[in-house]
This record gives structure tokens, sequence and C-alpha cells, in this order.
């Protein structure tokens, strides 16, 4: 195979396909989704590779786990956040003997894009003392990859691969290599290895903490971490993770004297490395991608033989994603100037699509609202967070995945009426039913939108897990009242009769549901133009 | 040699696409290229914008540094001027002369276009009009295409191919329409 023009994203799923993965899960997650996609894609015009959306990333995490259990490699993806709903079996499967390689995909999102925190997933790696690779090209987010389920084989653990958002959504050249043959199907001849009973439980994590040194003898080892000394500069020498080291790679260029230089892109974070790197110089300049996880352990908590400098002195922004400009000062580098203009650019913030269902939605519920003194409308992760914005302001909490449902629970529950959550039916489905059998256990009054436009619309159209025509049949077998399930067509010639339908469930002393059901305009027109092209 | 873009418009404009048309171009000339794209939530109607490197050696960064794109290529006027701490001094600066008025607090358009025109040596394009004249009303963005195609270190035959290329699968007439807005675009 020839080169190919990929996003990070998807060089790291044919890095997968070529490792010969036979399965793949996931749920989508900006900047994650691209890897399923292209996975998808290939799975509907190739044999033998399983690839499918998840409920949740728990639920994929767990599916992934399956598949090693029979001996077979297989990918997980997610965004960074879909990490923490997937951190129960993820932390639990670093205590298993893991079978078929293992290798979990996480999008972290540096500036947050297109997220709700900025969380650095280096450090779940290190919380479950796995391995991770954190590629800075598509060529390496390809080889890692493939490295990753060698490792993942090797050492058996399941391996992390750190992408960030710049990376996954920027396109390059790759080059593939020759393809693997898939694991044969076989059961793991070692089931102690898979039952986390206390007493085995205690027997894996020895062992794992053991493989320790391992780990670390391989991040030592491998050319992914390569170290250069400079023994005629000792002023300061610099240690670089992920894209970090592209930034640094141009800047350097307009330094007299080239620092010694650390780039780390596996970890457990190479020590002996590191300390060779210190030996050399005065002082450290940091730069990583993310969070300050290399930089933490260099300072520790006791006075330093060398000076560290990077985020934690605000030598490079804290916050935020690297760039060509934001490490010039730890450098030592002139910022740089370009053009200007005296005018003042007003923001452009994102908005809901002109004719969305959410707009309608929103424009009875805000109506509502306005016969009642106080309310609350809490709500949840998708296109209608947008919902939060000018000219609606309709909705008053954004928080995580399924949030809306227990915290207006709560809410309601302390006394507060009326409470109403608002949330997307994907949403729904990936953890918004768990707090609606609570609130139905508990007969709490509150009154649940479901914005149900029957797709995962903010990140690309993917379909749903279940189609909307279940919605009913499901609220009502975890036993909503049937009377209290109410479908609106979000429509302006709607209007009316919606507001009135959302005042009665609002002002009903008991639980309610009103799913808001009208198809995503960006998505039908998607499925036209791909269904015009067949 | 290496060519540095800043690419903006406002979401659903047809960024991605001048974006591919030039990097293809590029590619077809046997450049190194790298394009930096946004996704998500962002892509809604908000600003959007993409860098895109050219370079017959390796390129190790996604991202153009302040004062260093050679060229900022703007599907809208007020998107032009966001970038504006990107271009260097002599860098060129092209935008499409239709807005897109979709905030409340939207400038005055002749302070928007009085501010590209300090800019020096500004292209202001009517891709609209172009767009109109050759049939298809999404041709516009390779209007722009056309327009940036004077200055950029790619020769007007590949970029033609990489257009070829992209809209293959629409047709022949498709394929015209689009040659003939990037022509205009050119002048």
């Amino acid at each position: 195979m020839g080169e190919m023009v990929l996003l990070g994203d998807e060089a790291l799923a044919l890095g997968a396909i070529d490792a010969g993965i036979s399965s793949a899960y996931g749920y989508p997650g900006t900047p994650s989704s691209e890897i399923m996609e292209y996975l998808l894609d290939y799975s509907e015009k190739n044999e033998g590779l399983f690839a499918t959306w998840s409920s949740n990333e728990k639920t994929a995490y767990e599916e992934a786990l399956g598949a090693s259990f029979v001996g077979k490699r297989v990918l997980v993806t997610m965004k960074h956040v879909g990490l923490n709903v997937a951190a129960d079996p993820f932390m639990n499967s670093a205590l298993l003997d893991i079978k078929g390689g293992l290798v979990l995909a996480v999008a972290d999102d540096p500036g947050m894009h297109s997220s709700q925190g900025e969380q650095d997933s280096r450090y779940f790696s290190a919380f479950a003392r796995i391995m991770c690779f954190e590629p800075r090209n598509q060529q390496e987010c390809y080889e890692m990859t493939r490295e990753a389920f060698d490792i993942s084989e090797m050492f058996h653990i399941p391996v992390m691969i750190r992408m960030v958002t710049r990376l996954a959504h920027s396109r390059a050249v790759v080059v593939p290599s020759t393809p693997r043959e898939r694991n044969p199907l076989a059961k793991t001849d070692n089931p102690k290895g898979w039952m986390l009973l206390p007493a085995l439980a205690r027997r894996n994590w020895s062992s794992l903490l053991a493989r320790q040194a391992d780990f670390e003898k391989y991040t030592t080892e491998t050319r992914y971490n390569p170290l250069t000394i400079n023994r005629d500069f000792r002023k300061f020498g610099v240690i670089t993770s992920g894209l970090g080291k592209n930034y640094y790679d141009e800047a350097k260029k307009e330094l007299g004297s080239q620092p010694s230089h650390l780039h780390i892109s596996a970890y457990p974070v190479p020590v002996v490395k590191v300390r060779e790197l210190a030996a050399a110089v005065d002082k450290i300049v940091v730069i990583e991608e993310g969070c300050t996880f290399i930089e933490d352990y260099l300072c520790g908590y006791l006075p330093q033989p060398v000076e560290i400098t990077g985020k934690k002195d605000g030598a490079v922004p804290l916050t935020g994603e690297l760039n060509p400009d934001n490490i010039r000062g730890a450098l030592g580098l002139a910022p740089r100037e370009g053009l200007g203009t005296d005018m003042e650019i007003p923001g452009r913030p994102p908005q809901l699509c002109q004719g969305c269902p959410h707009a309608d939605t929103y424009a009875a519920l805000n109506e509502a609202r306005e016969s009642f003194d106080n309310s609350i409308v809490t709500s949840d992760i998708g296109c209608y967070s947008l919902g939060a914005l000018p000219p609606y302001n309709a909705i008053e909490t954004i928080i995580c995945m399924g949030a809306s449902v227990g915290t207006a629970k709560g809410a309601a529950e302390a006394g507060f009426e009326p409470v109403v959550a608002v949330i997307g039916d994907s949403t729904f489905l990936h953890s918004g039913i768990s707090p609606l059998i609570d609130a139905v256990s508990c007969r709490t009054p509150m009154t649940l939108v479901i914005l149900d436009n029957g797709t995962v619309a903010m990140t690309g159209g993917q379909k749903t897990i279940l189609p909307s025509s279940r919605l009913q049949t499901l609220l009502e077998g975890i036993g909503v009242e049937p009377e209290h399930i109410r479908t609106i067509t979000p429509l302006k010639k709607h209007h009316e009769e919606n507001v009135g339908i959302f005042k009665t469930e609002m002002n009903y002393k008991g639980l309610s549901v009103i799913i808001a059901l009208r198809e995503c305009l960006e998505t039908a027109r998607k499925q036209k133009k791909a269904g015009g092209q067949k | 040699m290496k060519y540095d873009i800043i690419l903006a418009g406002v979401g659903g404009q047809g960024v991605l696409s001048v974006a591919a048309g030039i990097a293809t171009g590029a590619m077809l000339q046997g450049l190194k290229v790298r394009q930096s794209e946004v996704h998500g939530m962002a892509q809604r109607g908000g600003a959007v914008m993409s860098h895109l490197r050219l370079s017959d050696e390796e390129i190790p960064g996604d991202l153009v540094g302040k004062g260093n794109a050679d060229m900022i290529l703007s599907m809208e006027p007020l998107e032009a001027l966001r970038y504006l701490e990107y271009l260097k001094p002599d860098g060129k600066l092209i935008t499409a002369s239709e807005p897109v008025v979709n905030i409340p607090n939207y400038p005055d358009e002749a302070d928007i276009m009085s501010g590209v025109e300090a800019t020096g040596a500004a292209v202001i394009v009517d891709a609209k009009t172009i767009a109109r004249e050759s049939g298809n009303m999404k041709a516009a963005n390779m209007a722009m295409v056309g327009a940036a195609s004077a200055y950029l270190p790619v020769e007007q035959s590949r970029i033609e191919e990489a257009i070829r290329n992209m809209f293959a699968s629409k047709g022949d007439k498709i394929i015209e329409q689009n040659i003939n807005a990037f022509k205009a675009g050119r002048g």
C-alpha cells in the first residue's frame, strides 16, 4: 500500500487495522469520533472486522475486554471525559491478564475546542499503572498504535494511545507497513487472571506493581523516547512531549546552541533518561501538551538541584493548547507579531442550525416557564447545550453526560418546583436512563424533556443505539406513567399546543417525560446526499 | 520554500473544501502539506479557521505562528480581520466581499472593508457573483481558491486537477461549474 493522506484519527484507525484487530468499540466524542468512523467504513467494505458504536464508554470498554478474553485484538475509542465513564472497567482491567491486545485510544481536548474540561488522560494511565503512547504526527499515530498492540500482548496490560485535538484533526501523509494477521479465537488459559476476587486481585495487583520495572525498561530503551545530550551547552535542556516537540523543533532553529533534549512519547516516564538529562544541564524547560504531568514528577515536593521551568511557573501557559508562539518565552525567544487591526472584532460563537428542532423546543419551553414565578432547567451534553447562549438562554446547567436528569431530581427533592431536565436522545441512552429509574423509584416531581432528533448530532450524525420508536416502550417499561409520557413535534405551527403541554406537565406533581420528536436537519441532509450517491 | 496559509470563514461556508482544494493541488505538485481542521461544536455557524502549511521539506507543526502567514484566505470579511495577527507584514489578505451577519453586534460593513483595505494589498473577491455566474452558488469557495491560486506556490493546472478530483463523483456539470468559478476567481 502506498502513501495515504489521513487525519490523525484515521491514521490511528489504520494502525489498528494493520495490527490485526478483530473488533472495535467506542462512543462518539470530539475529537475521537473519526477513529470509529474510519473503522466502520472499513468494516462495511472488508471481512473480518466487527466495529460498532456502543451505548456509552463503559459498555464499549467492557465489550472490548470480552474480545481480549477470547484472544482477539481489539481497539476501544472515546474522548477524554468518556474515560471518566469507562473508569471502572478501565482501572480494573489493569489487573487482568490481558490476552488479545487491548488498546484504548483516548482523545484529549486541550483548549476545550469541543469539551467541558481539559483533563489529561496521561494521569489515568499512571493511575492504572499501565503504559501510554503519545504520538505527535500522523505517521506516529499509525506506528505507535501497531506498537501498542504488541506491547499489550507482551506485558498483558491494556495500553493507552493519547491523542489530542490538533493531531486528531490534522491531515498529513502516512506510509503504512505490511499488515499483521489477525489472532485466532482462543480463550484465555489463565481464568484466575480475569477474576478479580479480592484474593486473586491482590495477587494480580502485586504482579502489576512488579512489572512496572519492565515497563520502564521498555520506555528507557524505545526509540520513541529519544535523548540527545549537548555537553557544550549547560544553560538549559528541554523535555518535550506530544505536539510540544513539533513546536520546539521549529523554534530551536532560532536558538544559537542546540540544548540537550529528551522527547517523551512512551510512558511510564523513562526516569533514567530524565536523570541523564538533568545531570547535563542547569535548568530543564518542560514543554508538554496538556496538564503538568511530567513537570509534577520532576518537581516533586522537595528542593531540586536543577531548576525546572514550564507551566507551573507560567513560562508556558497552564491552560489551553500549545502553539508555536506560547512556547517561545520559555526558550528565551522574543514574541512575534503580525499585523493587527484597531477594530474590535466581535466573537462569533457556534449556534444552532437554521430550522433546528431544538430551537422550537426551547421557544415553547421558555414561554411555558413564563407562567411560573421561578423554575429550573438543567441540561446536558450535545448540540442543545447551545441553548445556554442567546437568543435562547434556556438552560442553567451543563455538567457531564446524563447529569441533567440526576441534577434535576436532586433539585426537585430539595424542594424546588418546577424542575425540568433537557437531554438529547443519544445522551439519554448513554447515561440518562439510570437516573430516570431513580426518579421513578422516588416518584420525583420533575419533567424530563428528551430532545429526540434521531441522531448523535454534535459529533457528526452517528446512529443512536436505539431508534426513536423504542423510547416510549422503554419509558413505560421502567415505570413512567403512560399518561405522563407526552410526544410533541417541535415546529412553529405547533408552538401554542407545545407550550400547553409543557405547562401541564410542569404543573404535575409527579414524574413526567416529554419527547420532542423531530429529525436533525443536518443528519437528514447528509443521509439524503449519501442516498443520492448510491 | 515554505508557504503558510490561514483559512477563515463561518461554519458551513466550505472552509474545509477550500483547504482540500489547495492541499491536494500542492500534493499533486510534490509538496509536503499539513492541514489542521476544526470539527465538532465549533463548526455550527461559528467562526472557523484552518491552518494550511505547504513546504518542499518536512513540516513539524500543524499551526502557523503569529506574523508568519504568507496568506489569509477568508470566505467572509469580518473573519478576514479576526486573524490579522498571523499575517506577515508583506503577507496577502484575500477575502470574499459578502458578509455573513448572524450575530447581533456585527460591525458596520464600511468599517470592516476599510480595515481590510488598511492591510495594504488586499484582494477582495465578489465570490457570490462569480458563483452565480458559474451556475452553482456552492462554487463560491472555488472562486476563492481561484483568487488565492494567483499567489500560491502551486501551479494552476495542479489545483484544477485537484478540483476535478474533488468533484469527480458529482458529474461533469458540477465539475465544470466549479472549474469555471475557480478560473473566474483567478481573474
